[in-house]
């Protein structure tokens, strides 16, 4: 392989405390290293920022809601297609990009590694096949387990070591990362068209509450060890006064530790807080509760959140949160597409339109931004759309000038049609803190690849890691005469370097790399019991056999990468 | 000795059984029996071991007779044809694996081809209607655990689906629906009294062409508002009955077939079918589902669209991808006489195009790549017999609820012979050489 060097850069790197320093970055053999040869290429880097290949915690990039969001939307192909283009394969599609554009438009905003959040287990075909189809990035997906039948009767007993050997072999079989909960009984109960909007709402004939499934989940997570903590959307998301719940949530994980050898320190992540900080009783008097939500992180180290920014565009929300999105379509009556999955989960999807002129989406935006400006340490507290539910990824520049830039805020405030709400119904005018570029290292990199448990393998730039590299054409050390500046910069990279191959080179895509497919691999003691329970609902309940039901082989997983947990000793 | 191949997967229908049983021989070459299939399916699997199948690709002569060509040979043609082409178009896909679609879409990529599957001539009207209304819906299992209200419209799974009913929708015990039938109401609408009519606690025997009316004045007793004497054929009184059972289930759907897709008023029908679906869910919980017909028409679409973005009638001539049915469908390029190359892959429009849109294939250069003999092959230039797939070789499907499901192989093809798959890869190198492309 090619030996790099890239030269003379400001390098932000959390990971080894290293805040825009003139320093040189070596690549070899896919890793970064002390030092290189004198035939090694050289980058120069002068005058520009660089980091380590920002690490994606929360999208939702691939798998059968994002395809039927691509099949029931054409209109959102409309001014997006990217024609067949060099290395590109042609693309389309502007809040829900085709599989290749993803890989690229990650790529070329310096993104190395992605998450996909939400995996029906049955599914799991189908999520693997478009991962495969999406090119450059390395990517993992969550199998969501919070209204999983073999989850509700284990926690109702809470038969945790139980929960925990089928925990195992889901991710086994359907190749998946990270315990992943979606409003945690309500979306059981959207079977029968019901909900459970608080933490201790009975889920209908499971005798169990959201509270019970929570607690069970992240003790069944820290008793195999995983390398991600239990990842939660709570329930109630959306509403007005929905923090309430999502601080009872949080509670849930008060005093519980964790148990884990990839350097992860949380128990609990808190996804898209955005949307579960909303203070208020109806939609006149919605406001924010961003301070109380980032008070209670701030005092609990044993949580991690990311942010879920608003991005004021048009987008199609999609989330296993089933009854919400029919709840959505009932509020902005556009179309409603609703998949049940037999004994697992739901999906619902549903277009909606941000836009400036209505107040409660530019008080959404606001909170999407006091959230990691009120959060006080930056490796707990990530940036994300929610993608494509707050807005579409290929906004984070954008995000990442709001953030970095009050003067960029302050435009955008005085653009509202309503802005004597926003600034009485949130704090986001008087908040003057500018994120730097060593917080949005942490924000984007080194953060989220801790959360994850991949801090020894990507997110910063000690050697030993891969060689995961992203160069932006920007000067940290001169001051920023025009925000756009920010958002150019970080829309596309000089250089983007990926297991140690060129992947992007001024902005243009010169390589398809070598993508991995992240799976956790646990290994447990013989759980007969468990292995009974699952062949019993295949007999009986499933639409498939058991022996049909795993992701095997070639064709889905071309190139895994599965990191290996050892549970057999707990 | 022989050998019994377990959990096998059915290669006909969107139902996608997985529980079918092969026996074959102990050398893995013949095919003995099929368990549990429908008659259909097994019908499927035992063709695969006729006698007088054809092996090796076949070039039309001048004089209408056949001649054996290589599959070396077949590559060339089929790569030169889309390499000369400047519009086109690359039909079927339906009953082929997504590895196999995969690289067609490249091969389409590369050539700037029209792409469509089968869709065309059955639910594309659905997905028109999906892309208007949404539409909620389950996976069978499910319906299986807790259906208690199940309508067959326009479609006869007695006859077209024959599992459907055993499988997931009418006759099993599942989690909440323990007495099996018993625990479900069945109502069919249908003009016809079908061996699926048969069944049904009510059949609503709805005049021909008048399912718009019927769906509408459903929605209409629904709501408790007046309705006329009779609609569609259908006394007011038994629709609102209809209506009462409906709303008064736990858990419901909808199915339905091509008598609402491709009659008249075509996906207006199903955007009132999904109108009345979502009117439901403000009563009880609701579903709707396609009967999809090809046992991996559901697999082309979401190929298509993950990478290109829509379902079928795709046309990338510009070099991006364009969609607009009507005008980049089918029938309407091939009527029109737009095309000026057909390649069609697991499909027979010969069978099922109108004839004045499978008259320009004789005209064209063409291809034809499909294990058996159809009307499409005979009509085309070239022949391309490959291994069956889901007998002969595995791959991905999609069953008609979007689950996939991996096929299996169950026997060895003839010797020599390849899979879709394998052919199109020839394909697509052979013509990046062509266009110079690395």
């Amino acid at each position: 392989m090619a030996e790099y060097l890239i030269k003379n850069g400001h390098v932000f790197d959390p990971v080894q405390g290293i805040k825009g320093d003139k320093a040189d970055v070596a690549i070899k053999d896919g890793k970064i290293v002390d030092k290189v040869g004198s035939s090694a290429k050289v980058i120069d880097a002068k005058g520009m920022t660089v980091m380590a290949g920002a690490v994606e915690i929360h999208s939702h990039i691939a798998g059968p809601k994002v395809n039927l969001g691509r099949i029931y939307r054409p209109e959102d192909k409309l001014f997006s297609c990217t024609p067949t283009h060099g290395m590109e394969r042609m693309g389309g599609g502007a809040s829900i990009p085709t599989t290749f554009k993803t890989g690229y438009e990650y790529a070329k905003m310096g993104y190395t590694t992605a998450m996909e959040a939400a995996m029906p287990p049955l599914f799991s075909r189908h999520v693997h096949e478009e991962i495969r189809d999406t090119p450059i990035i390395d990517e993992g997906a969550y199998p969501v387990l919070g209204n999983n039948w073999f989850v509700l009767e284990y926690l109702r007993n809470h038969e945790v070591e139980n929960t925990a050997a089928y925990i195992a072999w889901l991710l086994k079989v359907t190749k998946g990362y990270a315990v992943k909960v979606v409003n945690p009984g309500g979306t059981e109960a959207w079977a029968w068209g019901l909900n459970c909007l608080s933490i201790h709402d009975p889920v209908p004939y499971f005798d169990i509450t959201p509270a019970q499934i929570v607690r069970g989940l992240i003790e069944a997570n820290e008793y195999l060890g995983l390398p991600h903590s239990m990842h939660i959307h709570p329930n109630d998301l959306g509403n007005p006064g929905c923090y309430q719940t999502t601080l009872d949530t949080l509670a849930l994980a008060e005093g519980l530790k964790t148990h884990n050898k990839f350097g992860r320190e949380q128990v609990m992540h808190l996804t898209h807080t955005q949307f579960h900080s909303y203070k208020g009783t109806n939609w006149a008097d919605f406001e924010s509760g961003a301070k109380e939500v980032t008070d209670y992180v701030n005092a609990h180290k044993n949580i991690t959140i990311d942010t879920g920014n608003v991005t004021l565009d048009e987008t199609t929300t999609m989330t296993a949160d089933g009854p919400f999105e029919h709840h959505l379509t009932g509020l902005n009556h556009l179309k409603w597409a609703n998949v049940d999955v037999e004994l697992e989960t739901a999906a619902g999807v549903v277009p909606y339109i941000y836009s400036p002129n209505i107040s409660v989406c530019a008080i959404q935006w606001a909170i999407g931004l006091e959230i990691p400006l009120m959060m006080k340490d930056g490796m707990r507290c990530y940036i994300t759309t929610d993608h494509p539910n707050a807005g579409p990824f290929t906004r984070y520049p954008r995000v990442f000038k709001w953030l970095m830039s009050t003067k960029a805020r302050e435009a955008q405030i005085n653009a509202f049609k309503h802005k004597d709400k926003v600034l009485s119904q949130t704090s986001i005018g008087s908040l003057d803190r500018e994120i730097t570029f060593y917080e949005l290292a942490q924000m984007t990199r080194a953060g989220p690849a801790k959360s994850l448990g991949l801090s020894a393998i990507c997110g910063g730039l000690k050697p030993g890691m891969e060689a995961d590299v992203a160069v932006y054409n920007i000067d940290p050390d001169k001051p920023i005469a025009n925000p756009d500046d920010i958002e150019k910069a970080f829309s596309r990279c000089a250089a983007v370097f990926k297991s140690g191959v060129q992947v992007v080179s001024n902005g243009e895509i010169v390589s398809n790399g070598h993508k991995r497919t992240l799976w956790v691999d646990v290994k447990t003691k013989e759980n007969a019991q468990v292995k009974r329970d699952i062949s019993e609902k295949f007999v009986k309940y499933y639409s498939v056999t058991q022996n049909n039901y795993e992701a095997l082989g070639h064709h889905f997983v071309p190139n895994p990468f599965a990191i290996e947990v050892d549970a057999t000793q707990v | 000795m022989t050998k019994t191949i377990t959990d096998v997967i059915c290669p006909f229908c969107g139902t996608l059984c997985d529980d079918v049983e092969v026996i074959v021989s102990d050398d893995g070459k013949k095919l003995l029996e099929v368990n549990n299939a429908c008659v259909i399916g097994t019908e499927k699997f035992l063709h695969s071991q006729a006698k007088d199948r054809v092996t090796r690709p076949r070039m039309h002569q001048e004089d209408g007779s056949w001649k054996e060509v290589s599959y070396d040979e077949a590559v060339e043609y089929t790569a030169q044809m889309l390499a000369k082409a400047r519009k086109p178009l690359m039909y079927g896909w339906s009953s082929t694996n997504c590895e196999a679609q995969s690289v067609g879409n490249e091969i389409a990529e590369l050539s700037r081809a029209c792409c469509d599957n089968t869709a065309a001539v059955c639910h594309g009207t659905t997905l028109i209607a999906l892309q208007d209304e949404g539409l909620p819906s389950c996976t069978l299992g499910e319906v299986k655990n807790r259906a208690d209200r199940v309508i067959f419209w326009g479609c006869n799974p007695a006859h077209a689906h024959p599992r459907h009913m055993s499988r997931y929708s009418i006759f099993p015990r599942g989690f909440f629906t323990g007495k099996g039938q018993m625990s479900r109401k069945l109502i069919v609408v249908d003009p016809r009294t079908t061996d699926t009519a048969k069944m049904a606690d009510i059949h609503l025997q709805v005049e021909q062409g008048r399912d718009y009316e019927l769906l509408n004045a459903l929605r209409v007793a629904l709501r408790g508002e007046w309705l006329p004497d009779e609609v569609a054929g259908i006394s007011a009184e038994k629709i609102r009955e209809a209506a009462d059972i409906l709303k008064s289930g736990r858990f419901g759907i909808i199915f339905f077939g091509m008598g609402v897709t491709q009659s008249i008023s075509k996906n207006h029908n199903i955007d009132e079918a999904i109108a009345l679906t979502k009117d439901l869910n403000e009563h009880t919980k609701f579903s709707i589902m396609p009967m999809r017909g090809h046992y991996n028409v559901t697999g082309s679409g979401e190929v298509f669209a993950w990478q290109f973005g829509f379902p079928y009638a795709v046309d990338l001539t510009r070099g991006f991808a364009r969609y607009n049915p009507g005008d980049t469908s089918s029938i309407d390029l091939l009527t029109r006489g737009e095309i000026d190359a057909m390649f069609t892959i697991g499909s027979d429009p010969g069978a099922h195009f109108p004839i004045s849109a499978v008259k320009p294939i004789a005209n064209l250069p063409s291809v034809c790549i499909d294990p058996h003999l159809t009307p499409t092959s005979g009509v085309s230039k070239l022949h391309v017999p490959v291994a069956f797939n889901g007998v002969e070789t595995g791959g991905n499907c999609y069953r008609m609820d979007n689950v996939p499901i991996d096929c299996r192989k169950v026997v060895e093809p003839p010797e020599g012979m390849l899979t879709d798959e394998q052919f199109l890869t020839k394909v697509r190198d052979r013509l990046k050489e062509l266009k110079g492309v690395a």
